[in-house]
């Protein structure tokens, strides 16, 4: 998406009245589901106000929160310490108490409308028959609609596309109301609701959510969206189907693909995979990882690309064609889109699948074809993807895993795995340390690496879904600030009610950690010394150190 | 007693039942939510006929749009196609319609085709009756059963009836290699070009 740096469209009341005397129903359906008290049209964050009188009671709000701890805000110096003077400047470091009701406020949020929280990890399957005019509707945490430029409706997280398509007419209308002014609509703030737009190639994507989450994370959130739907039809033809034909109803090429994209939703709320844009490596020896590995690199066959083993939902190990990765390497959003798809849909446990998939950020216009098959029936844990750029392979890739199967049986490999768990916070022995996450800039051989980050289990006081979801906000909040384009921060020390928090990043690492709450500044120090150090200790079991490769010897055609 | 490796493809409009057919013949198993199938899944069974063992390779394609240009390459080769619509859809008759001519015009030559109205359990909905279907069958020469995996009717005949439709082998089998090396051979060099 291109940001225009034209001058920003006022947008005054009176064309509101404009637009909305056309569709008057609809615009009212619009405004109870997100009050427009100030809208956003470039990154310079400049706000269009509709009325400014709006605005001032939320700032005061604000304002008025920050009574309850002291503010050092530094924001020049913030910024200077932004400009990576590495590892060194951990002893001038430079803290942002942000006692700002905003994080606890989430926490409230959270306990105020526990019901969609269960229900997004539950029922999805059956969120089209939603009534959508209801007010839990409106409660959900997190809406997210996608929409074609003709302003058909395309998927609606919740609800069924049909009963929204009204309200999809109405975003469709802003899109192109904006855009007729040679601008382009990026989100809509009230205080509720963070509304962010997003167009990519013919389609719209919207999301409205009352999370607090920066507007760069709901963006990104969207991306994993759109590239779900590349991931299965490919952005070339999207974008030819809708030359061939403007207001074409892509739900006719999505149809039983809606699962995918909600269950991408909720992995998107409950797994910070996502927002740290790294891969999750289950903990295994690193022998033991090595030897699964060298099972991938024996059992080849031309044209194929990458062999994958995923269990319960972590990376175990990866190995791709040398060729292939000399000018592309395997990002870690196409790896979250893929263990997503398995995930997502049971029908993946029933035999042996061949499917064309398209990894996006790999190459959005072409297939690869996938062989997908649980190796452990009917428990279904360890999974084995096999990508080949050869359509016809799938007998060759079949016979591929049929190795696969004999040489971890005879290192009796899968009772190991079924055996093998993330780790609890405990065995770092750090005490006051409730939960981290640790994503490593410094592997060997980076630029072909893929992302990872480490993470242990979230236990008590986190093993409900609401506290799971309050932790994961704070990080989601902690994560927004650190990488804010307008004032990027290097350490964050925040103290809370429930837990004290402290995010650091530095040019060897990005550390996410959380602590009881009545841990001390200093005493949270040494527990992060400690903790780099364990995880130093524990390199080899936590992360795939060295990628294995292998050369499928004939001349692997590359698509 | 000899084998022989039938391939069986499973064609027709998405949620007719392919899916929940072949998980009846293969595990015996019927699941009411099952999930769209995605691209397609291979699963092989092997049952006696007379005295031979018939290795059945099914592939059960998805029935989605997206992935109807995905067929050919799993009906190339086929020994027989088991088309399936809903007896209570009278759309995916008309999918079915479609299906046959396809195999008629880009199929295998000698490709058995087996019609199953699925979801005959389901009569008080029934939009497609069956003497409309099987006179449409006999006009193609095709099998012809009403089924329903749900209450498992009619499951282990259609196989049945399509090993008894199989001609019989006249050289001595060498099932899966013969049909690997056709597609390694001719097929591949077309299919790089439109990749």
């Amino acid at each position: 998406m291109e940001t225009t740096d034209s001058p920003i469209t006022s947008l005054t009341p009176s064309d509101q009245n404009v637009l909305s005397e056309n569709d008057i129903d609809s615009i009212s359906e619009l405004e109870d589901l997100l009050p427009p008290s100030k809208m956003e049209s470039s990154n310079e964050s400049k706000a269009i106000d509709t009325s400014s009188d709006n605005l001032n009671p939320k700032d005061v709000h604000v304002e008025s929160q920050q009574d309850d701890a002291v503010v050092f805000d530094g924001s020049e110096k913030l910024v200077n310490a932004s400009k990576d003077n590495g590892p060194e400047d951990t002893g001038e470091i430079v803290v942002t108490m942000l006692g700002r009701g905003k994080l606890d406020e989430q926490g409230v949020c959270a306990n105020r409308i526990p019901s969609p929280l269960s229900e997004t990890s539950l029922e999805a399957s059956s969120h089209w028959d939603e009534d959508v005019t209801a007010e839990s509707w409106r409660q959900h945490r997190k809406h997210v609609f996608v929409l074609s430029e003709a302003g058909k409706p395309i998927y609606s997280r919740y609800g069924s596309e049909e009963a929204l398509s009204s309200t999809m007419g109405v975003m469709m209308a802003l899109v192109s109301f904006i855009q007729s002014g040679d601008n382009v609509i990026r989100s809509v703030y009230s205080d509720e609701h963070t509304v962010v737009f997003m167009q990519q190639g013919p389609l719209v994507l919207v999301s409205v959510s009352s999370t607090h989450q920066s507007e760069q994370q709901l963006r990104n959130e969207l991306i994993y969206v759109y590239n779900q739907i590349v991931c299965m039809l490919t952005q070339a033809s999207i974008t030819r189907i809708f030359e061939h034909k403007k207001n074409y109803d892509l739900r006719r090429l999505l149809t039983g693909s809606e699962k995918i994209l909600d269950g991408l939703l909720n992995l998107v709320d409950f797994d910070p995979s996502f927002f740290l844009s790294a891969v999750h490596c289950l903990p295994v020896a690193s022998s033991f990882r090595d030897s699964l590995s060298q099972i991938l690199q024996k059992a080849i066959t031309p044209n194929l690309v990458f062999s994958i083993l995923v269990a319960k939902n972590q990376l175990l190990t990866i190995a791709q064609e040398k060729m292939v990765i000399e000018d592309a390497k395997l990002d870690p959003a196409d790896l979250h889109l893929l263990i997503n798809l398995i995930g997502a849909s049971s029908a993946f446990q029933a035999g042996e699948i061949w499917t064309p998939i398209c990894l996006p950020s790999f190459n959005p216009d072409c297939y690869f074809y996938a062989y997908i098959s649980y190796l452990d029936p009917p428990e279904c844990t360890v999974c084995l993807l096999l990508l080949s750029t050869d359509n016809e392979a799938f007998y060759a890739v079949a016979e591929c895993k049929r190795k696969i199967e004999e040489a971890m049986l005879a290192q009796n490999a899968l009772t190991y795995i079924a055996k093998a768990q993330s780790y609890s916070v405990s065995q770092v022995g750090v005490s006051d340390l409730r939960h981290f996450m640790y994503k490593p800039f410094d592997v060997p051989d980076n630029h072909h690496q893929l992302t990872q980050f480490t993470s242990p289990e979230m236990e008590a006081p986190y093993d409900s879904d609401e506290e799971k979801m309050r932790l994961l906000d704070l990080y989601r909040d902690m994560h927004g600030r650190i990488h804010n384009t307008s004032r990027p921060l290097k350490l964050i020390y925040h103290v809370a009610a429930r837990e004290t928090l402290l995010a650091w990043v530095t040019s060897k690492f990005e550390l996410y950690t959380c602590f009881s709450p009545l841990v001390t500044k200093s005493c949270a120090i040494n527990a992060i010394t400690k903790l780099l150090r364990w995880v130093k200790k524990e390199e080899d079991r936590l992360f795939i150190r060295y990628p294995p490769k292998y050369s499928t010897t004939s001349n692997a055609s590359k698509s | 007693m000899s084998l022989r490796e039938l391939k069986v493809c499973l064609l027709g409009d998405t949620g007719v039942g392919k899916s929940s057919i072949v998980c009846r013949f293969v595990e015996d198993n019927f699941d009411p939510n099952i999930n769209p199938t995605i691209g397609a899944s291979f699963m092989t069974k092997t049952v006696q006929y007379q005295n031979e063992h018939h290795k059945f390779l099914i592939w059960d394609t998805a029935g989605q749009e997206r992935f109807r240009a995905l067929a050919p390459m799993y009906y190339r080769g086929s020994a027989a196609a088991i088309i399936v619509y809903d007896i209570t859809k009278e759309e995916s008759f008309l999918t079915l319609k479609n299906w046959v001519k396809e195999l008629h015009q880009h199929g295998p030559p000698n490709i058995v085709v087996a019609i199953a109205g699925n979801k005959c359990d389901l009569t008080d909905s029934r939009e497609v009756p069956e003497k409309d279907a099987k006179d449409y069958a006999d006009s193609i020469h095709a099998i012809f059963v009403e089924t329903s995996a749900k209450n498992a009717i009619n499951i282990n005949e259609i196989f049945t009836e399509i090993s008894q439709k199989i001609p019989l082998l006249v050289t001595s089998d060498s099932g899966l290699k013969g049909l690997k090396l056709r597609r390694d051979q001719s097929d591949l060099t077309r299919e790089r070009a439109c990749c």
